[in-house]
């Protein structure tokens, strides 16, 4: 990574991004239009984000498959190119300081930049679905076998049975269809009274009715096609030894066993919150959504002056609002650095908030309509809901009878939340089962605190991180 | 090379879709009980997909692409401190 700072002001960069989805590309190519000096990190190799997961490099047929919402990434991802902006791919951050510092690791080196600006496009991860059987080899989230099919053109073998609620479990059932899987059923999970609740947001979300659309297509789809459709599942489990063998559950008072070789879970999604929570931002608990949201303001703004965290990343409102609030954000932070003035950035934001507004009209009713199942956070006693160090639903509420308050105790108790994946797989559930424990709101009850690194590392990628020259001029090396 | 056996792979995909591909089912077993774990999230959230590669172990392989030459090894439980430097 060729970096050089301002020897006045010690900073490297006007405007560092992260993460290179829609809102993240949105972002870095709004601040660098402004003249603003952006760079751009990601984890992976190409930009895309998870949306338009190797967009880039998927070929044709593929992308006819996948359709023109994954298509549209394409565009993005070209412009960006073109844009100015300095990009890094297969570019780790690990921590971030109070002074917006960003330590960042590409090829087992660690190097650091410093922006006036950070923001922090980190996307949204799947809620986690802890059903008995989840670890199963052969389970994985839907929405990753939709991340094999568009990173390597591969569905799933076998029966395959998809479990759960929400749009994208529909459009992954689509696909997998269209690219040749067995998709043996839908079991739905969603209440049938979330129908009741949905009702009044239909009139709002009806005036973008291309979502609408999209919706009753999917369901017509899967219908003409034959596949089994099951409603308002529970008591699902996942049966298998070193891998899945069937699901079994109770769907309109019978029991139904269906065998199987791939079970694909999915709750909706969720902001990814782990940096925030690193730097300790404000966050709320959104019970419409059912999950941590950072406090950002109109332009994106958290409680860390000159952090602002836009798309889902902050809140769930899909790849186009993302879009939106990217720009939104990068609009702030220009303006916080000097490079537009008040009056031009509300002029130029005002495009944006309309198409912000109009992506966003059809969440409620979404929300409302695949809110989870509340037996979702109340999982059998031997359900493991610490996927990383094995910690069962039954040793947690053990903990909340033996007095811990928080996440935090449990996790100094019990181990939950330990392991590698720091609590990703598990926070929401645990603060969701305490709340319940002890009858307070999850947002007394908070999360887990986040500590560097964000994601494991050699030491001696830290170590090189001492002489910030040698790092460089090697990590430098490695990108030419 | 998957635990020194040669294996043929298409490369610009990543390792975990490559293995999976291969016929690899259990990516490792939990330092924990042993229990056999796969890809799970294919977006480097869940740590289940971790394999060492080219001798550094905890390497999430849904993240990482395929290159020539990759030497890859299954994790058996914990890493082992003294195998790997």
């Amino acid at each position: 990574m060729n970096i050089s700072t301002d020897p006045g002001s010690g900073f490297t960069h006007d405007v560092i991004v992260i993460g290179g989805g829609p809102a993240g590309m949105s972002a870095a190519m709004t601040a660098a239009e402004y003249g603003c000096k952006v760079a751009l990190l990601d984890e992976q190799p190409r930009p895309g984000g998870q949306i338009y997961r190797n967009v880039t490099r998927a070929p044709a047929a593929l992308r006819e498959l996948l359709g023109p919402d994954y298509q549209r990434g394409s565009g993005l991802a070209e412009r960006l190119q073109r844009s100015g902006v300095e990009c890094h791919f297969d570019t780790t951050v690990w921590d971030v300081g109070q002074d917006l510092t960003v330590t960042a690791q590409c090829h087992g080196r660690s190097t650091q930049l410093r922006p006036r600006q950070l923001i922090a496009a980190t996307g949204a991860m799947e809620r986690p679905s802890p059903i008995p059987g989840w670890t199963l080899p052969g389970v994985l989230n839907a929405g990753a076998a939709q991340i094999l099919l568009k990173s390597s053109g591969t569905v799933p073998s076998g029966a395959t049975v998809l479990v759960g609620g929400g749009p994208l479990l529909l459009l992954v059932a689509c696909q997998l269809l269209d690219a040749g899987a067995r998709v043996a059923a839908l079991v739905q999970t969603t209440p049938t009274s979330n129908l009741l609740r949905a009702l009044p947001h239909l009139g709002r979300a009806s005036l973008t009715p291309s979502y609408l659309a999209k919706g009753a297509g999917l369901l017509q789809k899967l219908k003409r096609a034959g596949v089994p459709f099951y409603r308002d599942a529970r008591e699902i489990r996942i049966e298998g030894e070193s891998g899945v063998s069937a699901l079994t559950f109770r769907a309109g008072g019978t029991c139904v066993s269906i065998a199987a070789d791939a079970v694909l879970l999915h709750h909706g999604v969720v902001p990814n919150t782990q940096l925030a929570r690193l730097l300790r931002l404000e966050h709320r608990w959104d019970d419409t959504q059912l999950a941590w949201q950072p406090c950002v303001d109109a332009w994106f703004e958290t409680s860390l002056p000159g952090l602002r965290i836009p798309g889902d990343g902050a809140s769930i409102a899909g790849a186009l609002a993302a879009e939106a609030s990217g720009a939104l954000a990068a609009l702030g932070a220009a303006a916080a650095i000097g490079r537009v003035d008040c009056s031009t950035q509300e002029r130029e934001a005002r495009a944006w908030r309309k198409l912000l507004r109009k992506h966003s009209r059809v969440r409620r009713f979404l929300d409302e309509l695949y809110r989870p199942p509340e037996w979702l956070v109340a999982p059998p006693d031997e359900t493991i809901v610490c996927r990383c160090e094995e910690v069962d639903a039954g040793t947690i509420r053990h903990m909340a009878i033996l007095g811990c308050q928080g996440p935090n105790q449990t996790k100094f108790f019990s181990r939950c939340g330990m392991g590698p994946c720091q609590g990703r797989q598990c926070a929401i559930t645990v603060s969701q089962m305490l709340a319940r424990a002890h009858f307070k709101s999850v947002q007394e009850v908070g999360s887990y605190r986040i500590r560097p690194p964000l994601k494991p590392i050699p030491l001696g990628s830290i170590a090189a991180l001492a002489s910030p020259s040698v790092s460089r001029s090697a990590c430098k090396e490695e990108f030419e | 090379m998957l635990d020194g056996d040669p294996l043929r792979v298409e490369a610009g995909q990543p390792l975990a879709a490559a293995l999976m591909k291969a016929g690899l089912s259990v990516f490792r077993r939990t330092p924990v009980s042993g229990a056999p774990r796969a890809p799970f999230c294919m977006m480097g959230v869940c740590f289940e997909c971790l394999v060492e590669i080219d001798g550094v172990p905890n390497q999430q392989s849904c993240m990482v692409e395929v290159r020539e030459g990759m030497r890859v090894r299954v994790q058996d439980g914990a890493r082992n401190l003294e195998a790997t430097r």
